[in-house]
């Protein structure tokens, strides 16, 4: 299984999953637009290694590794 | 009706004016974050805003006022932006109450002023799906047109408004294009009171009818209107604020009766079954409007972006941006801050030369007019805080800064928005505070805002400087590079921020308990900053600050006047008098025109010593003075005798305060150079024991270094707590905690000073 946090900057994916129901963060990422079937490119990584920034629908999201890592995706 | 009217006996004149707008309309105006929605507020409103609190939360309540036509005045009220109506706190409610006409302190909406960012449609009009379901007639103002057209994107309004049933404005709020269109909008929406007729969200029959059920039992058990959204965010936000007011009411029997109703409404996770059917409608309504390359063109916000979140250039950018703003705030905002201060003291001094000596004369000049320039003097400092942070928000920094920090900072549990409301605070808690604002979580923002007065701030300075040049012998190592002085003061720059760092950890782990906030944030196109965006809010901040805090501050300066000015007993002004008698009469005596010159200077000089030594006996005799007495004892343990407790008490309102009180109670000219200072301090001797060591040494000096790092000794940033959490309960806290720490901090420095042999 892969998730988000495991992609590198400039991989494209297609979301598959996204796990942690009931809590606000599943619920955030679904309204930003991290659904099943949503497509993404990994854009970099901050300096520090955490967070990351995405790219999808044409704008850029920055999330923690953590976040990432509830987002299952077909690379 | 107009009782004009019956005057004139029911014949009604032709008015030789315009009538007076005769309808006020309320709307709101709500969008994403990053959509130009402050700045369309204020190209709308101009200067006519009033800035307030909505009851309970911490929330800013801002409305603006501007005419539609002759007859309709709007009332535009700006909610907090939000990605979506699905709300986890109380804060987030807000939007949602608005909305629904339920929330104290604002009008019901009669129409909703939606602002889309039109380089971004997807997410823009999840939002709007929202809105359009809320019998509310809905106006949609597509906003940076001209930002889309760069990714290639053409969004065709005519076609957008058809299908969604409702009217798509075209516009750039920063050059202020559209605005005409989007008034005449609004004014056939507000005429039309319609909500949107076209096609709407289609959610799955069981979510439907789940949803109706609920909202019929809610309208029986609650007994009144229920509005369908109510019902709607109670079943589908799991652990939302919506289904948390209903278990507040209802007791745990209503969550179990909501979670059965999420079960039977859909096989997959709700929020899941609504983000799809939504996003679905939001690909219908786009379809034919909606024009887009597949490969997006690369942008200059791209090319930026390769700079200024590069683990190198954008770090060293961030610092040199850091340096910049802190030496603002530090340094620069200084010259007018000593305008200020000179400006009052001149004032204070003129007063005082033309009204006659007493109580009155002193309540003005020590306690109002002190009073009152001790609060301007914040001022420069905050306006030239928010006017970087405005810059650095409006262009588009803000968040990228947030992007780099969030690591340092999330490992204590907070998150990267809280980086620059605690670097400000190392110049001023103040500011640091207010630029709190920018953090959306109601509990990041609650624990930045009671770590931020950890951090060392420049009033500290002064009380640092004098002590550690008095008491820290003056060694370098290194060839003189790193001295032994130096050294000190930073060690008190670290006190408060190892201190903070278990603090904030605590505190997120007790009292600010709760899910973790999602750290996602949107990093839009860079774009110029719209300077009356930038102009206003410098305004808006400093006013607020003179105003609500102020008034505060005000009135703690004037208790402060009357504790250190009470009971004033005549007695003391009756012994000093006759000195002075005494020494007027070997002026008077003095022949000669040389003895009489060498007689005047020192004559002169007497009398400074004379009005010295009463102010002291007056301030050893007034109820601070009694109180450092009776707190002598509490202070005993970590060195102190009652005139530093006074001191330190006395300095309760502005910790600064103190090399002034010091001054007075060692009978030292209030002009006095540092070295008077610095030479009373080592010469003085305990009151009862003579005999002892010397009052000061290196264990005391560090003592009180320490409580003074530690310590919640200012009246302003207390104030401004109030006025950012709307509570007292937040200000008492942060005042308690810090004075027990700044007790035990300054008992451990005591102690283990000694007992390491300094």
């Amino acid at each position: 299984m892969t998730t988000l946090d495991q992609l590198k900057p400039g991989e494209r994916a297609t979301v598959k999953a996204v796990s942690g129901a009931g809590s606000a963060i599943y619920q955030r990422l679904l309204e930003m637009g991290v659904f099943e079937g949503a497509e993404l490119t990994v854009v970099r990584f901050a300096p520090l290694g955490d967070p990351m920034e995405i790219r999808l629908q044409g704008y850029n999201l920055s999330l923690r590794k953590a976040e990432a890592h509830m987002v299952e995706v077909d690379v | 009706m107009n009782p004009n009217h019956l005057q004139t006996g029911g014949i009604r004149a032709e008015p030789l004016q315009p009538p007076a707008a005769r309808r006020t309309a309320s709307v709101a105006l709500i969008g994403n974050p990053n959509t130009g929605k402050t700045t369309l507020f204020n190209a709308l409103t101009g200067l006519n805003q009033h800035v307030g609190n909505y009851p309970g939360v911490t929330v800013e309540r801002k409305v603006g006022t501007f005419k539609l036509d002759d007859s309709t005045r709007v009332d535009l009220i700006d909610l907090p932006g939000t990605y979506s109506l699905a709300a986890r706190s109380p804060d987030e409610m807000i939007a949602v109450d608005v909305l629904l006409g339920q929330q104290q302190g604002a009008n019901k909406a009669d129409a909703i002023l939606a602002i889309a960012d039109a380089s971004n449609p997807e997410r823009n009009f999840y939002l709007i799906s929202q809105l359009c379901e809320l019998n509310l007639p809905v106006v949609v103002a597509l906003n940076m047109m001209d930002v889309a057209e760069t990714k290639g994107i053409r969004i065709d309004a005519a076609k957008l408004s058809a299908s969604l049933g409702a009217p798509v404005v075209p516009i750039c709020a920063n050059k202020s294009v559209g605005l005409a269109e989007l008034r005449a909008a609004l004014r056939q929406a507000l005429e039309r009171g319609a909500a949107p007729d076209g096609a709407k969200p289609v959610f799955p029959e069981p979510m439907l009818s789940e949803i109706e059920s609920l909202r019929a039992e809610l309208v029986a058990k609650l007994g009144r209107d229920v509005n369908r959204l109510e019902a709607f965010r109670a079943l589908v936000d799991k652990g939302g604020h919506a289904e948390a007011r209903l278990v507040q009411a209802f007791g745990p029997e209503l969550e179990a009766n909501l979670e059965g109703r999420r079960q039977r409404a859909s096989k997959i996770p709700l929020p899941a079954e609504e983000v799809r059917v939504r996003y679905a409608w939001v690909k219908q309504a786009l379809a034919t409007a909606l024009q887009r390359p597949a490969q997006p063109p690369p942008t200059s916000s791209d090319a930026i972006d390769r700079i200024v979140t590069h683990w190198f250039s954008g770090t060293l950018l961030f610092a040199l941006l850091m340096m910049i703003v802190f030496q603002s705030i530090f340094s620069w905002s200084k010259p007018v801050m000593k305008l200020f201060e000179t400006g009052f003291g001149w004032l204070g001094d003129w007063v005082g030369a033309h009204m006659a000596e007493g109580a009155l004369r002193s309540l003005l000049c020590d306690g109002v007019i002190a009073g009152v320039g001790g609060v301007m003097v914040f001022i420069p400092q905050i306006c030239c805080l928010f006017f970087f942070i405005a810059i650095m928000e409006d262009c588009g920094y803000m968040s990228r800064a947030a992007f780099l920090m969030d690591r340092l900072l999330s490992r204590v549990g907070l998150s990267g928005k809280s980086f620059i409301p605690m670097l400000s605070s190392f110049a001023c808690a103040v500011p640091g505070i207010m630029a709190t604002r920018t953090i959306e979580n109601p509990r990041d923002r609650l624990t930045t805002i009671l770590v931020a007065p950890l951090m060392s701030c420049s009033a500290r300075l002064p009380v640092y400087t004098i002590l550690i040049e008095t008491f820290i012998p003056d060694r370098g190592y290194l060839h003189g590079w790193v001295t032994l002085q130096g050294l000190t003061l930073f060690g008190m720059y670290c006190v408060g921020l190892f201190v903070a760092i278990p603090v904030a950890w605590v505190l997120k782990k007790t009292l600010l308990k709760g899910e973790t906030p999602p750290f996602l944030i949107e990093l839009p196109s860079y774009k110029i900053p719209d300077w009356r965006t930038v102009a206003l809010r410098v305004y808006d901040r400093g006013k607020a600050f003179a105003v609500r805090a102020g008034t505060i501050i005000l009135s703690v300066s004037i208790v402060v006047w009357a504790l250190s000015y009470f009971p004033h007993p005549p007695e003391i002004a009756a012994s000093y008098e006759k000195d002075r008698a005494e020494v007027a009469a070997t002026v008077a005596n003095a022949d000669g025109w040389l003895t009489g010159f060498v007689i005047r200077v020192a004559a002169k000089e007497k009398l400074d010593e004379i009005d010295n030594l009463e102010s002291g006996a007056y301030l050893r005799q007034s109820y601070f003075g009694r109180m450092g007495k009776a707190v002598e004892p509490a202070f005993k343990p970590v060195g102190w005798d009652w005139r530093i407790s006074m001191g330190a008490i006395a300095a309760f309102p502005a910790r600064e305060v103190i090399v002034a009180t010091m001054r007075t109670i060692f009978n030292l000219d209030k002009e006095g150079k540092k070295e008077d200072l610095s030479k009373a301090m080592l010469e003085a001797r305990w009151d009862d024991n003579p005999a002892r060591p010397p009052l000061f040494n290196i264990p005391v000096a560090l003592s009180i270094m320490v409580f003074f790092a530690l310590c919640s000794q200012c009246a302003a940033t207390l104030a401004t707590i109030r006025r950012e959490t709307n509570t007292w309960r937040w200000p008492l806290f942060s005042f308690s905690y810090m004075t027990i720490l700044a007790y035990i901090g300054a008992w451990v420095a005591f102690n283990g000073a000694i007992a390491m042999g300094w």
